[in-house]
């Protein structure tokens, strides 16, 4: 093989995961092909038959589709929005985190934007929406944020790795003619880095704004309507935070995952943990702050059909899930993140999993109880998913894991050239910089 | 022009046979036992159970509860391709054709009014074949609710420009109307001061459903009065 004569690399455990896959990765496509498979056959089933082979009815006609949606969407701000805070900020901390973020956001919303379609009665006719579409409509405005978050993520992904794919191309990795292709002539040349730091500055600004948007219009589609328990003005930056939250806590499973399957200790180090486990519990803080403003308001609202859908969360058919989110989302993670004893890396990954599945079950709560709630008096049943949304949930989950071993497997999960020029620069930008924060000496000391 | 209905409740008795001549009218299709249980009933009209007080003073009503045909109507507003809207007589129409089945509007409706076509829709045996031929029968995957009978409208419009003449009151009638055998549903042009409808909607007994919402229902119940 030609890249073993190549001279060792620096950043060699980077390299390795692209260089020798090994086949334990293989078994595991494998695994996730066959899931794969069977969630397109059961998706193919619901196309031939009509929506009637999911738990939906009357009057809860969202169900799972639409709460994977909003999970999954929320879950793509962890990427593209952290990275782009983190790089405005200049948190120099940044360096190996910033990529396997922003791989997040872009399968992960290939998959949620995905799912308004699986939702959909006649997805034969998507076309309606470009060609008869109603600007007018929450759900038009949806379809365009979330494509522009698409690609302005994909964008914002793809520019930093130019100087990765061209380590890799210079290496002679193979299949060569994929790496010659996408790394577009890059040569290191002094001027390919200002266009490069232009490009990621001018993205990295455009894309906050764009992230910021595409929760508020997601919680719109509910929020617009006059349903008990959707028809609130918190609910946009609501949802924002619910997606940072489950964005943050999905990063750092997937770092501890890298950092135990790639052997990355020496890049993920106990500080990147620690950091981002304390936004992880500011944003518990937070998001716990915004679900009581919510509740409390509606609560003192009193207002008969506000308070039906309040009692089926609080001590209704949807207790259990409400009161384990509380759990998940606030509980757990602050116990565990509070105290430094515990905010360990096994701590860290029990409450990021913890919040995630909090997460999930916000989604659910938001969704189903009130659409379980009609104002007038309908016998109402409950909302049992079946085997196939539980399969094309299953699935979605699936093609995340393979989307994110394709993309290991050919691309470095930790940005090479941003480390390296870590190595080299950052400390003296940051000493520099901090001499700036210093107040000027005193005028007598200098003048005379 | 804005059509609208009166439905007195003095005069009803709760018989149910207002819903039962609009499934027939409509071709709304009759699902299976075990599809009726998991809730996907099709009803355009339906029969609400009110309760109204509690035990031993507990009074248990049926009250008909058609399309609300709101002149604000919250389904409308939130269609991304215009398959939901307001004609210019006050109708809040469907177009299946149109329809991409995202059921928006179903969760947006505060009445609940709306019906989804879950699976393609079925009739039982023989009933396939004596389907109304003046209604379209829905494909699977599409929204459906209350029209106020448009193609009646559609027909007594073609007859009335044939016979050279204006619509007359009674040319128009929903099948609910029509079929009820108390007389309680009125129906007629609200703006209209020659139709009954006109006289019923502004009587001290007049009240909607959940007026307060400021949706504007075209559809006016008198209450009762013991």
């Amino acid at each position: 093989m030609e890249h073993a004569s190549a001279r060792p690399h620096p950043d060699a455990a980077l390299l390795n995961p692209i260089e020798n896959p090994g086949r334990t990765y293989y078994y595991i496509v494998v695994g996730l092909l066959v899931i794969i498979l069977y969630t397109g056959f059961v998706y193919f089933r619901q196309l031939w038959y009509g929506l009637g082979v999911t738990g939906m009815a009357q009057p809860v006609t969202w169900g799972f589709y639409i709460i994977n949606f909003v999970f999954f969407i929320g879950i793509s701000h962890a990427g593209t929005l952290i990275s782009a805070i983190l790089r405005l900020s200049k948190a120099e901390w940044r360096r190996p985190i910033t990529r396997m973020a922003e791989v997040i956001t872009a399968i992960v919303l290939a998959i949620g934007g995905l799912h308004p379609i699986i939702d959909l009665g006649r997805p034969d006719r998507i076309s309606h929406l470009f060609f008869n579409g109603r600007l007018q409509s929450p759900l038009l405005w949806d379809v365009a944020s979330i494509t522009a978050y698409f690609t302005a993520s994909t964008i914002y992904l793809y520019i930093p790795l130019i100087p990765d794919i061209a380590i890799l191309r210079d290496r002679g990795v193979k299949p060569r003619w994929l790496y010659e292709f996408l790394s577009w002539g890059w040569q290191g040349t002094e001027r390919q880095h200002k266009v490069l730091d232009r490009a990621m500055n001018i993205l990295m600004v455009m894309v906050i704004p764009i992230a910021v948007s595409v929760h508020t219009i997601i919680s719109y589609i509910f929020a617009m309507t006059v349903q008990p328990g959707w028809h609130s003005t918190i609910f946009g930056p609501y949802f924002v935070v619910g997606a940072i939250f489950s964005g943050i806590a999905a990063i750092l499973v997937l770092m501890i995952v890298f950092r135990k399957v790639f052997h990355l200790e020496g890049y993920l180090k106990h500080i990147h943990f620690n950091y981002l486990s304390i936004l992880l519990l500011i944003m518990s803080l937070i998001w716990f702050y915004f679900t009581f403003s919510e509740y409390l308001t509606g609560f003192y609202g009193h207002e008969p059909n506000e308070m039906r859908v309040f009692w089926y969360k609080f001590a209704g058919d949807f207790a259990p899930y409400f009161w384990a989110m509380i759990v998940c989302n606030f509980a757990l993670p602050v116990a565990i993140l509070c105290n430094s004893k515990t905010r360990t890396i096994p701590g860290i990954l029990i409450a990021s999993i913890s919040v995630i599945i909090g997460m999930w079950m916000e989604r659910l709560i938001i969704v189903v109880p009130s659409l379980a709630n009609p104002r007038l008096p309908y016998p109402t049943g409950i909302y049992i998913p079946s085997h196939t949304e539980w399969m094309l949930f299953l699935g979605g989950i699936s093609v995340f894991i393979l989307g994110y071993m394709i993309f290991a497997r050919f691309f470095p999960v930790i940005s090479i050239w941003e480390i390296e020029e870590g190595r080299h620069e950052s400390a003296k930008i940051v000493a520099e910089r901090i001499t700036s924060y210093m107040p000027d000496p005193e005028p007598s000391a200098t003048g005379e | 022009m804005k059509w609208g209905m009166v439905i007195d409740l003095q005069k009803c008795t709760g018989c149910g046979e207002c819903a039962a001549a609009c499934k027939l009218e409509n071709n709304v299709a009759i699902v299976e036992p075990r599809e009726s249980e998991m809730g996907r009933t099709m009803l355009w009209m339906d029969m609400l159970t009110i309760y109204e007080g509690e035990y031993p003073r507990l009074r248990v009503r049926q009250i008909p509860r058609p399309c609300m045909h709101c002149d604000h109507p919250p389904c409308t507003k939130v269609c991304p391709v215009r398959a939901t809207y307001m004609n210019e007589e006050g109708i809040v129409a469907q177009i299946y054709p149109q329809c991409i089945g995202c059921r928006y509007c179903m969760a947006a409706c505060p009445y609940t009014v709306k019906s989804f076509n879950w699976y393609k829709p079925s009739f039982p045996p023989g009933m396939d074949r004596a389907t109304n031929p003046d209604v379209s029968v829905r494909p699977v995957g599409v929204v459906e609710k209350c029209t106020f009978c448009i193609h009646r409208l559609q027909m007594a419009k073609e007859q009335a420009k044939f016979e050279a003449r204006d619509l007359r009151e009674g040319d128009f009638q929903p099948a609910c109307a029509d079929s009820c055998p108390t007389g309680a549903i009125v129906f007629g042009d609200l703006e209209n001061r020659d139709h009954q409808v006109n006289h019923l909607a502004h009587s001290p007994r007049a009240e909607k459903l959940l007026e307060d919402l400021g949706t504007e229902p075209k559809v006016i119940y008198l209450k009762e009065v013991d």
